[in-house]
This record gives C-alpha cells, structure tokens and sequence, in this order.
C-alpha cells in the first residue's frame, strides 16, 4: 500500500519499536542477569552460570512459597472457574431479567480498587471471627479472580452454537445426558482458559495477598517483595526467570490446547 | 412445577454462587468498613464501637493527606498521558499493521502476563547503582561516578507506565481495529491529507477505546502502594501506602477503613462519570 510507504508510517513504525523494546528490555536483563556467575545480583556478567538456579532450588522458603502459591492458585482456579462458568451459562444462555445490573455486580471486584476490596474483606471476615489465614486468601483471591473468568468464559461461550445441543435433545438425549456429553466437551477451552487465567492472576497477586496473608506464610510474590528489602540478590532473578517462564509459558501453552481442541471439535 | 417455571428458575439456580460469592464477599464487607470507619482506635488497642467522627475529621481536614492525595492524583495523571502518548501509536502501528497482528498484539500483551513484581523489581536492574544503565555508561566513559537514578517519583511513575501501558495498547486497539479503513480512504479521496483524516475521522472514532485504556491506568495507577515502596523514595508514598500504613503497621482499623472509602470515593466517582457518559460496554471489550 502507498500509504506505508509515507514517512508518517515510518515514524509510526519506529516508535512502536522503541515501546517494544521498553517493554521487553527490563524483562530480559531479569532473565540475562539470573544466568550471571558474579555473586552480586548485577552488571557486570562475570560469566554464564545455573548457579543461582540451583541455590533457588534448596532455598528453603522459596521453595515452600512456592508451594503456597502453586496450592493456593489451584484452589482459586477451581473455585473461582466453578462460579464463573455456572454464572456465565445463566448470562449467556438466558434471557435474565436485569442482565446488565447483574454482569456489572458480577465485575464490580475489579472496579473497586483492590487495596480497598483487600481492607473490607479483612475486616469483615476478622469481624465474623475468620482472622488472616488460608482461606481468607483464598476467599480474597476468589473473589479478585472472579470478574476475569467471567469475561474470559462468556466471550467464549457465545460462539457455542445452540444447534448442536437441540439436535441432541430432538435425537432423544436427556437434558443432563445433553449437558455433560454435548455442552461440557464443548465448552471445555472456554473452561481450561478460565482456570488458567484465574491461575495466573492468584499466582501473580500481591497488592491483595500483603494484607490477607497471615504472618510466616509467603506466596512467591511477596516472597519476592520480602527479599527485596535488602538488595536485589541473583537469587531473586533466578526466582524471576522461573516466574516469567511459569506465567508466560502456561497460558501460551493454554491457548496451543484450546486451540487444538477447538480446531478438532470444529471440524 | 411447570416446566416454564422451572426453565425461569434455572438461570438463578446458577448464578446464585457467584452472586452470593460477591455479596458475601464484597457489597457486604463494603457496607461493614462504612460503619467501621466510625469507630475509634483506642489506646488500649481495642476499638470502641459507636459513632465517633473522629477518623473521618482527620482524614478529610489534616494536610498530610490532602498532599499525598493530590500526589497520588498528580502521579496517576501523568502516567495515564503518558501510557497514552506511548501506547496509542503503538496501538495504531499494530492495527494498521500488514503482518499478523495477533502476533503484534499478543507479544506486547506478553509483559502483562510476567508477575507484576517482577517488573517492577526489573527497574532496579536497568536504572540502579550498579545497573545496565550506569555499567554501559561507564563503559563507554560518558560518566565517571554511577549516577542515583532510582527512588523517586520519576521512576515510580516509570514503574507505572511500565505495569499499565498493555492495558491501554489493548483498549486502543480494540477500538482501532473495529473502525472501517474505508472511511480514511474516502476522506482522502475526497482530498483530505493522510494526517487530516486521521485527526478528523480516526481519532474521534477511536476516543471510546482511548477512554477506556485511560480510566484503567488512572484507576489502577491511583490505587497502588507496591510500585511506590518498590521503586520510590520515603517522599513518594501514595495514597494507597496510607492505607496500608493505617492497615497493617499501625493496626488501626478504623482510620484504615476511613482512608480506604476516601479512595474508594475519589476513583469510584471517576468510574460512575466515565459509566454515565460511556457505558461499561466499552471496557469490557478491552478487559475480555
């Protein structure tokens, strides 16, 4: 196109680069610097090392904020996906009365801002006697994860045809016979990228989790944050890199997976 | 039951745990930290239930939080325009773009799936004492000391900019990607130059997105303490620091839940405005 060609574009061109690059650049340096030899967590690369991988690995309150965050990420996912995917059906399936007053009550945890969500969980749920412990986490990160997977789910769930399932029912399936053999299978992707993404955000969660966590245990983020308050230690790039790895590589590998089922189911 | 009945009943039988989740969770919780605000931290540690005005005198009238509010305000504002002034043409470059631009769009996106204290910690890596910056800038001889670039309210919002810039990339885009390339051609058919239409056609019809992307960074921007404890100095506390101040160190709660709907108040109002005039719709598309 002649347009392209115009030094407008150009302009336009480079500078999305230069945004690129601003966005990439501190990234990368977390990644090339987990690898350096030096014992100090920065310039200069004194050489290429698993080193600080291998520390990481018998570094035993990371290890255990590992397993804190991996536990509490899972139970997030299922409880915040069972929910979510119940309530998206209702939305998307139904003609409910009051159906936009319903989705913005739904989506309202991410429209409070989440220090304030995080100081009136705490609070109440210490009211009723549940003072910070596990499942005040987990009740907080159910709730922050909630809005997500039901925006990720009901954007899915829409492109499910009806079709399928009332051929189904007209061919003498019973509606729970319909639901679990026809519907479900289908609606598997938009479920698994609910999950994942539910995952994510409680595997990433800070801001929320400072307040809800009680005193000894860690995720990996505040993990992270804790360690921090000294100096920035290789360890703590080492413990990145895996972070960037875990959270970039699972939803790529999520969306490959529903892609696949979609293409297989869609054909 | 008739069957009409139980086919209306169904869709409430499965929202109802969500609902309920958020109910039980939030609208409750919210309405609790309203009537907490009125109790008084005493002395002894424990909180005297009634109705005092003490907290909410101290946090509408004293100028320590007046200031960090501003401030707060201040940075948000400045780390929304610029998220904008970056991530619009950026936006623009990948919708226009020939190439794949699910590819465009997905590793820009990228970033915002790392861990957010990941990147904000990466900073300290480029911009500290012994950082990518100074090293390379003491290599080439340009500086002969390491220059104190981190810790103040520049690199917070740096920091910001950073954390929110894929929010309004995505929104822009979205917005961008859903306008008819026609209507710029036509416009310059009709003689407008490539910049006129742009200005006249493209943009105005892109402001819903950039609208959203902005209420997005303002909000999340306004509603942080990490970055500022993270990459700011003793002098660059938010508003959102005070809370967790009032919170988690000085355990007073009552104070806590006066500051916490102080902010709940002044973000809420700019949601319900934006809400008013252009609809949640809007932010939905760019958040699923």
């Amino acid at each position: 196109m002649a347009a392209k060609t115009n030094t407008g574009w150009h302009l336009i061109r480079i500078w999305a680069i230069a945004v690129y690059v601003f966005m990439f650049l501190p990234v990368a340096v977390v990644v090339l610097l987990s690898f350096n030899a030096s014992q100090f967590g920065s310039f200069p690369m004194t050489g290429f090392s698993f080193r600080w991988f291998a520390e990481l690995a018998q570094n035993e309150a990371i290890l255990r904020a590992f397993r804190t965050s991996m536990i509490l990420g899972a139970l997030t996912a299922l409880f915040s996906t069972t929910l979510g995917v119940l309530a998206s059906l209702a939305l998307v399936r139904y003609n409910v009365p009051g159906r936009n007053m319903i989705t913005t009550m739904l989506i309202a945890p991410i429209l409070v801002p989440e220090v304030v969500l995080a100081v009136a969980l705490l609070l109440f749920l210490n009211f009723l006697g549940l003072p910070k412990s596990f499942p005040l986490l987990l009740a907080g990160h159910v709730i922050f994860t909630l809005p997500f997977v039901i925006l990720v789910v009901q954007a899915r769930l829409v492109s499910i045809k009806r079709d399928i399932e009332e051929a189904a029912l007209s061919l003498g399936a019973s509606p729970r016979q319909t639901f679990f053999e026809i519907t479900l299978p289908l609606m598997m992707p938009a479920v698994l990228a609910g999950g994942l993404f539910a995952f994510t955000i409680s595997f990433d969660d800070i801001t929320g989790t400072l307040f809800w966590k009680p005193g000894g245990v860690e995720t990996v983020p505040t993990q992270i944050f804790a360690m921090l308050r000294n100096s920035i230690s290789p360890e703590i790039n080492a413990l990145g890199t895996v972070m960037i790895f875990m959270t970039v590589g699972l939803p790529l590998l999520g969306l490959a997976i529903a892609r696949r089922v979609a293409s297989k189911g869609g054909t | 039951m008739s069957v009409e009945a139980r086919e209306a009943r169904q869709p409430w039988i499965l929202l109802s745990p969500a609902l309920g989740a958020v109910a039980l969770l939030l609208f409750v919780p919210l309405v609790f930290i309203v009537v907490y605000s009125f109790w008084l931290r005493t002395s002894t540690g424990a909180d005297q239930v009634g109705f005092y005005l003490e907290n909410w005198q101290e946090v509408l009238s004293d100028a320590f939080y007046r200031d960090i509010l501003l401030n707060t305000l201040k940075i948000a504002s400045i780390t929304t325009v610029v998220c904008a002034l970056m991530g619009y043409p950026a936006a623009y470059f990948i919708a226009r773009s020939s190439g794949n631009k699910a590819i465009l769009l997905l590793l820009l996106m990228l970033p915002f799936w790392i861990s957010y204290i990941i990147r904000t910690m990466s900073w300290i890596n480029i911009l500290g004492v012994s950082g990518a910056f100074n090293t390379f800038m003491l290599w080439i001889g340009i500086i002969d000391e390491p220059l104190q670039m981190l810790y103040n309210q520049t690199t917070v919002i740096l920091g910001l900019v950073h954390f929110l810039l894929p929010f309004m990339v995505l929104n822009v885009f979205v917005s961008l990607d859903g306008i008819d390339t026609n209507l710029e051609d036509a416009a310059n058919s009709l003689g407008a130059t490539r910049w006129q239409a742009f200005v006249q056609v493209t943009l105005p019809l892109s402001l819903p997105g950039l609208a959203a992307g902005g209420l997005l960074c303002f909000v999340l921007g306004a509603g942080t303490y990490i970055t500022p404890l993270v990459l700011g100095g003793p002098r660059d506390a938010m508003f959102a620091n005070l809370v967790f101040e009032a919170i988690i160190t000085q355990l007073n709660w009552p104070l806590g839940s006066a500051l916490s709907l102080m902010l709940l108040a002044v973000l809420g109002a700019l949601v319900l405005i934006y809400n008013r005039y252009l609809g949640m719709a809007q932010l939905m598309k760019g958040l699923g």
